[in-house]
């Protein structure tokens, strides 16, 4: 009966404690309990949270989060099980026997009540100067339950200082409920664990390591603290003022690149359902606020599959025909920033095994002040440019020193997903309702291959599309071009392809089997990290990770909140809008082509490649001075 | 060490306090069987001492009963309740009384390891006990085919706590035993299903353990004897405050506050708080009132406070207690207790209104009904004591005239 997933989880922290039954018809399958009056059955082992909400009975939650862990800490969800002494906390609780249940007594009401009461005694809240107005938890329970006073006072001077150190995240202690969903999400979510709380009594709080900055910690910039944070003490690190300023320079040539996953989230932000993209209309918004070029960040998505595929290729060459010890297999992405720090950090052993390549992001930022001042004929001094990306460790990336292979910032800017929203309604534009218009040139659309980097195992399938025509000349033999194996939020997904029947100059992958291994969330990272280290990944050859749950789409720096059934429909989104492309293979994009004529004449990999496309990286380790 | 001792046993009574030969439980119980133990303890009606009283013999049978292939006791020494100092006695004078009680448990739940949680502020004892836990290995009181019984192994390693008085809330010591932060846990599921690593694991108080070979060697019917119907047996109390003879006294359970301030020499008294920090504190008026788990329950601590004594200060030492010692892990915990710290200060200054402590009253009632432990669930029964049984001293001329008085 009783379930340990995870040896590392405290038990009380655990999902579901109690196993549900997998047949329902056998005795014992379900149970009967009565909810203000109500009858109703539901599995063994389901919580009163989880009845309650199967009924339309809304429970309010604070601490409760769908990705995470039961914490049961912040109490506002008590309820009334008759019989017991003390009120229970309904996500907590698991059905077991046929309990009456009272969801809102007097005296649930009056705890429930009591603890807003003192959760908003605590929390540093000036609503209207607060990038949550209007989307923030305690402030919907403190509607809900009508507070129209401070029964227990209020704080008013902060009594922790703001932690902007890091480049990604910003942490302010001062609006904290103590919820712990970012521990919870640091910690079991992500398994990083920088966040925890400190000290005892009053004098808890959420900190890092000695409470150093959280720069200067293992944090990796996922952000997915801030996705699951219900207030605004964590918030990312917005730019949006600098890009107004660029924007409102005349002198400046001010240049966006879009991720895929922003087009397929940001109507959230404008109250439409999850699941519908917007890129058209973005487009166009963009255009309207003030960006001199908008373009597609798909378009380095397909060169950084040209570039990695080319990489994977020669690593097979060298290690199965020159027979090469040295060289390093299975070959890792590198397009996701957190993924990249992780490994720096917590595998800093492990980094030849990632792919030079630099993230789409990255690669973008270097051909516009590059290639792209040339052709427009623009001094790069004056071009800022731009990233929307779902992400909030775009930010640290683009900072990296390293990162300047054009001679200036490749990237001046990551922005997420909220805050160009939020520049988008501060231009007095509501997006849906923004006519359609396409990218600019010389990048132009990119291919469908592109876009679906924005979902986990997308680009195991952008590559595996290119890598299985240039070696056997034949489409991937699956329907429509779509891998399945690759799609779906399976933690560790693993699958293969034969290649036979090889062109000449694959010969020697005649008959291989390729293997390949896709993971999303750094807690599966480390599962396949651990794989590596045993040995168990000899026989694979292509590795694809990404730091966030669910691939970018779910990203640190998309709208908030995030859950499973969120991030599903974002998915499918965007293979929606893929499906319904022209082009869906990265080696067919003809601005890939041209940009291989005319700028990088000595194709992928080459030399100038490997100046402006590639990079290297750094071992952090897990000890920081 | 000697003195300490001698200092703190001031009165022997029928059950702990008496004549006891090592190994003579552990002997009893194998000749017993796990059935006839658990019947005997069923008989004697021994409830849990550290304060909740749950029923000993429930929480053994709950754990016997499930077929885990691993199982643990642990011996609850993280003795933190402020004014109680029974179970050092016990520890330092009848160790072997605990730990053949834990011997008896494993045996009797199908265990095969004991842990002792001790208090960190216990460290001088580690020592000593562990040579104790020694002896008795050299004795196959501990170890493998224990007194010859075949299958029969079980031992017993000490855990040292660091301080937190959380940890004597028995799932905050099992994340403690853990490594985790001393955090309680959501409850169901219990121990007993779900305790240390995550197997069934039985919980008692340092004095329950001790309590079981007395009432296996002479049966369940005579522990039954002492105490009264609802609490048998007799029950250590630590006394301590303003009385001749402080100490650890053994008493039948079902004794009243007044004979026991007759007892330890105390004169004058205004106040006895029972319970340590999180009972209550009674007046004069309800010094006929008895100690047993009907009336007032305690998990042993008395602190007498005399006529001197100002009860708003004593309040206000309590709540700054719970203000650092509450895990910080749940709202009404957390901030409630700086709330009623707040409120303590601010009747201090004359400044408050009698709505403002009305509310939080009620904020205390919500405290002892929502919080996530019995920290947060006890810790505004001292304030709403001290505040309802001594208003005359507490508020006497404050507060008059004002709105809402």
């Amino acid at each position: 009966m009783v379930k340990r997933e995870n040896e590392r989880i405290p038990v009380s922290q655990q999902a579901h404690i109690v196993d549900k039954p997998k047949d329902l018809t056998t005795i014992g399958g379900t149970i009967s309990v009565q909810i203000n009056e109500k009858k109703i059955t539901v599995p063994l082992g389901t919580t009163i949270l989880e009845a309650c909400q199967l009924n339309q009975i809304h429970i309010p939650t604070l601490c409760h989060h769908p990705d995470l862990c039961i914490a049961g800490v912040c109490r506002v969800c008590v309820v009334d099980v008759e019989g017991m002494r003390t009120l229970q906390t309904a996500c907590s609780f698991p059905i077991t026997s046929p309990i009456k249940i009272s969801t809102s007594t007097q005296m649930v009401r009056k705890a429930r009540r009591h603890i807003i009461d003192l959760l908003l005694s605590e929390h540093y809240g000036e609503c209207y100067s607060c990038f949550r107005n209007g989307n923030c938890e305690l402030q919907n329970l403190a509607k809900e339950y009508g507070v129209d006073n401070y029964t227990f006072g209020h704080v008013e001077t902060p009594r922790y200082e703001v932690d902007n150190s890091s480049a990604a995240v910003i942490r302010d202690m001062n609006k904290c409920v103590l919820c712990k969903r970012c521990v919870r999400t640091c910690i079991d979510l992500q398994e990083v664990g920088v966040l925890e709380a400190i000290n005892r009594g009053h004098e808890t709080h959420v900190g890092t390591f000695l409470d150093k900055p959280l720069a200067d910690v293992v944090c990796i910039n996922c952000g997915q603290c801030i996705n699951r944070c219900p207030t605004a003490a964590l918030r990312a690190n917005d730019p949006s003022d600098e890009i107004w300023a660029a924007i409102d320079d005349p002198k400046k040539h001010v240049v966006i690149q879009t991720a895929p996953s922003p087009r397929a989230a940001i109507g959230e932000e404008f109250g439409i359902e999850p699941g519908k993209s917007f890129t058209g209309e973005l487009n166009t918004a963009l255009r309207r606020i003030g960006f001199d070029r908008v373009f597609d960040t798909n378009f380095t998505a397909d060169l950084t599959i040209m570039e990695e595929g080319t990489e994977l290729l020669t690593r097979l060459k060298k290690a199965l025909v020159d027979k090469d010890q040295s060289v390093k297999l299975p070959q890792f992405t590198s397009c996701s920033p957190g993924w990249v720090k992780y490994i720096e950090h917590f595998y800093p052993e492990f980094l030849d095994y990632l792919s030079s390549a630099k993230s789409p992001q990255q690669m973008f930022g270097a051909l516009i002040k590059t290639f792209y001042a040339q052709e427009a004929k623009i001094d790069p001094v004056d071009i800022i440019t731009v990233a929307l990306m779902p992400c909030a460790a775009k930010k640290f990336e683009c900072n990296r020193p390293e990162m300047v292979d054009s001679g200036f910032k490749d990237v001046d800017y990551g922005l997420t997903t909220r805050e160009m929203a939020k520049m988008i309604r501060e231009a007095g534009i509501f997006l849906p309702e923004m006519p359609k218009s396409q990218f600019d040139d010389p990048f132009g659309d990119a291919s469908g291959a592109g876009l679906i980097f924005g979902a986990t195992g997308g680009v195991m399938e952008a590559a595996l599309r290119t890598a299985y025509e240039l070696v056997t000349g034949r489409e991937v033999p699956f329907k429509n071009l779509i891998i399945e194996p690759c799609r779906g939020f399976e933690g560790v997904k693993q699958a293969s392809v034969k290649l036979e029947n090889c062109v000449e100059q694959y010969k020697f992958l005649e008959g291989v089997d390729l293997k390949f291994v896709v993971a999303h969330g750094t807690a599966n990272a480390k599962i396949v990290m651990e794989m590596l280290k045993k040995g168990e990944l000899n026989d694979v050859h292509f590795v694809e990770i990404m730091a966030c749950p669910g691939g970018c789409l779910g990203g640190g720096g998309q709208p908030i909140p995030t859950s499973a059934e969120i991030r599903a429909k974002r998915a499918e989104a965007i293979y929606e809008e893929e499906a319904s492309l022209p082009i869906r293979k990265s080696h067919e994009n003809p601005h890939v082509n041209y940009i291989y004529e005319k700028f990088l004449t000595d194709g992928p990999c080459g030399k100038l490649s490997h100046k402006l496309l590639h990079t290297h990286y750094t071992k952090r380790g897990k000890y920081i001075s | 060490m000697e003195s300490i001792k001698t200092l703190n046993k001031k009165r022997s009574g029928p059950v702990l306090f008496s004549e006891y030969k090592l190994g003579e439980g552990v002997k009893k119980a194998l000749e017993l069987g796990r059935e006839n133990i658990l019947f005997e303890l069923k008989g004697s009606g021994l409830k849990g001492r550290g304060g909740a009283g749950f029923p000993t013999a429930t929480k053994w049978m709950l754990t016997a009963a499930s077929n885990s292939d691993k199982k643990f006791i642990v011996c609850n020494a993280d003795e933190g309740e402020p004014g109680t100092f029974k179970d050092r006695v016990l520890l330092l004078e009848y160790p072997e009384l605990v730990f053949e009680g834990m011997i008896i448990a494993g045996y009797t739940i199908g265990a095969k390891n004991g842990i002792l949680y001790l208090r960190g502020e216990y460290e001088y004892m580690l020592k000593s006990l562990e040579d104790y836990l020694e002896s008795l290995r050299e004795d196959n009181l501990l170890g493998n085919t224990i007194l010859g019984k075949k299958d029969f192994n079980f031992d017993i390693n000490i855990r040292l706590g660091s301080g937190a008085y959380v940890c004597g809330e028995e799932t905050a010591l099992i994340e403690s035993l853990e490594g985790y932060r001393g955090e309680p846990r959501n409850r169901p599921p219990y121990p007993v299903n779900t305790g240390y690593l995550g197997h069934p694991t039985v919980v008692n108080n340092v004095e329950t353990l001790a309590s079981v070979p007395h009432i296996l060697l002479k049966g369940g019917d005579w522990f039954r004897k002492h105490g009264t119907d609802k609490s048998t047996g007799s029950k250590l109390f630590s006394v301590s405050g303003d009385c001749e003879k402080p100490g650890v006294y053994e008493l039948p359970w079902g004794t009243s506050i007044n004979e026991l301030l007759e007892l330890v020499g105390a004169k004058n008294t205004k106040a006895v708080q029972v319970g340590g920090a999180s009972g209550m504190c009674l007046p004069k008026s309800q010094f006929h009132r008895v100690l047993g788990y009907e009336d007032v329950a305690t998990g042993g601590s008395i602190m007498i406070f005399n006529e001197s004594r100002n009860m708003l200060k004593v309040l206000k030492n309590f709540m700054k207690f719970f203000v650092e010692e509450s895990c910080g892990q749940c709202t009404p915990c957390r901030i409630g207790n700086t709330k009623l710290l707040e409120a303590v200060e601010k009747i201090e200054k004359d400044d408050f209104t009698f709505l403002y402590i009305n509310n939080l009253k009620e904020l205390g009632r919500t405290m002892q009904v929502a919080s996530k432990c019995g920290l947060g669930q006890s810790s505004p029964n001292s304030f709403i004591s001290i505040l309802e049984n001594f208003k005359e001293e507490i508020f006497g001329s404050k507060g008059k005239g004002r709105k809402n008085g």
